[in-house]
């Protein structure tokens, strides 16, 4: 008897419980991917740190890097935090128009990114310094390349989103999946902060 | 005058929770300002001090470029991803420290038991170094 009592008083409980937080948990949620993503990178950097400087009698970061155009790649991902930013300030007036403008501001921005570092990729192996040449480019190519593999998705995603927003306009589903798209290009910023640290400066630095 | 500041107070929690219920967290344009106006600083000065062959000594550039990294993420934390220890009842910083734990352990770990690789490793002999696969 008292054990179908305690059931029917946990029931409604639960229920409440399930309706009172949904967003939040979303948050939770994809902040906990992006830590798991965090666990990726740090096996990458780990990985360069380990055999980044072993050359096999090819080139060394000093001879291939050219550090102007990193930091103006720096300087696009940058600018496309910001302007994501500034979307959802936009998205938080419940602007549409200006929420998609500054959306596909950072996906411009987003898509110079990744224009330079095909660039400097294609320079690379022009220059017969692919990802088999020595286990420091193929370290590094591992890890460059998997960050620009996030942000070449980021900005599929933004698209997508985009499209979402100008369909259905700004609806809470929209919001959400705005924040979350948010939280995501921010810990790209993050990550190529460290990349830009670790792998271009002190390997240029020597 | 003291029927005024409840009120106030009453007010200011209630938009305080719901501006927790629709979005965990989100900035002003200030904190966006303030954000990236510190990461231009802190990229600038790391970039200038490789490029521009600032200290002789290059442990000490190399030092600060980390340094400056170091604050960059933090800043990035902040302004950007609006992290604080309050949002979602503290577990996302929960999940960040727990995180951050097991990235300085692979790491420090990774280059630790790699750097001593040579000095653990057995005693070779030129008769079995002759054999090696």
């Amino acid at each position: 008897m008292s054990a179908s009592k305690t059931e029917t008083a946990e029931n409604p409980q639960f229920y409440l419980e399930e309706d009172h937080h949904p967003e939040n948990s979303t948050n939770l949620g994809f902040w906990l991917y992006l830590m798991s993503d965090c666990l990726i990178f740090a096996i990458l950097f780990a990985t360069y740190a380990v055999v980044g400087r072993n050359y096999a009698a090819g080139p060394s970061p000093a001879d291939l890097f050219d550090l102007p155009l990193v930091a103006l790649n720096t300087a696009m991902l940058l600018f496309s935090s910001i302007t994501y930013g500034f979307a959802m300030l936009q998205m938080e007036r419940g602007a549409k128009a200006e929420t998609l403008f500054w959306l596909g501001v950072t996906g411009v921005f987003g898509l110079a990114f990744l224009g330079i570092e095909l660039y400097e990729f294609s320079h690379l192996l022009h220059e017969g310094a692919g990802p088999q040449r020595s286990a420091f480019l193929s370290a590094f190519f591992t890890l460059v390349g998997t960050h620009g593999l996030h942000v070449t998705f980021g900005i599929i995603w933004l698209v997508t989103l985009m499209v979402q927003v100008s369909k259905h306009g700004l609806i809470p589903e929209n919001r959400r999946r705005l924040m979350c798209l948010s939280m995501f290009w921010h810990f790209l910023d993050v990550i190529w902060i460290g990349v830009f640290s670790v792998v271009y400066l002190m390997g240029v630095l020597g | 005058m003291t029927d005024k500041a409840p009120a106030h107070e009453d007010a200011h929690a209630a938009h305080h929770a719901h501006s927790h219920g629709h979005e965990a967290s989100h900035g002003s344009l200030k904190s966006y300002t303030t954000g990236f106006i510190l990461s231009v600083i802190l990229t600038a000065i790391p970039f200038w001090l490789v490029m521009g062959d600032v200290f002789d000594n290059k442990a000490v550039t190399g030092a600060l470029v980390m340094i400056f990294g170091v604050i960059q993420i933090v800043v990035h934390m902040i302004y950007f991803l609006h992290m604080n220890t309050k949002s979602e009842g503290g577990w996302t910083a929960m999940a960040l420290i727990f995180t951050i734990v097991i990235v300085v352990i692979a790491l420090s770990g990774s280059l630790w038991v790699m750097h001593h690789l040579n000095a653990n490793m057995m005693v070779m002999s030129p008769e079995m170094m002759k054999n090696m696969p």
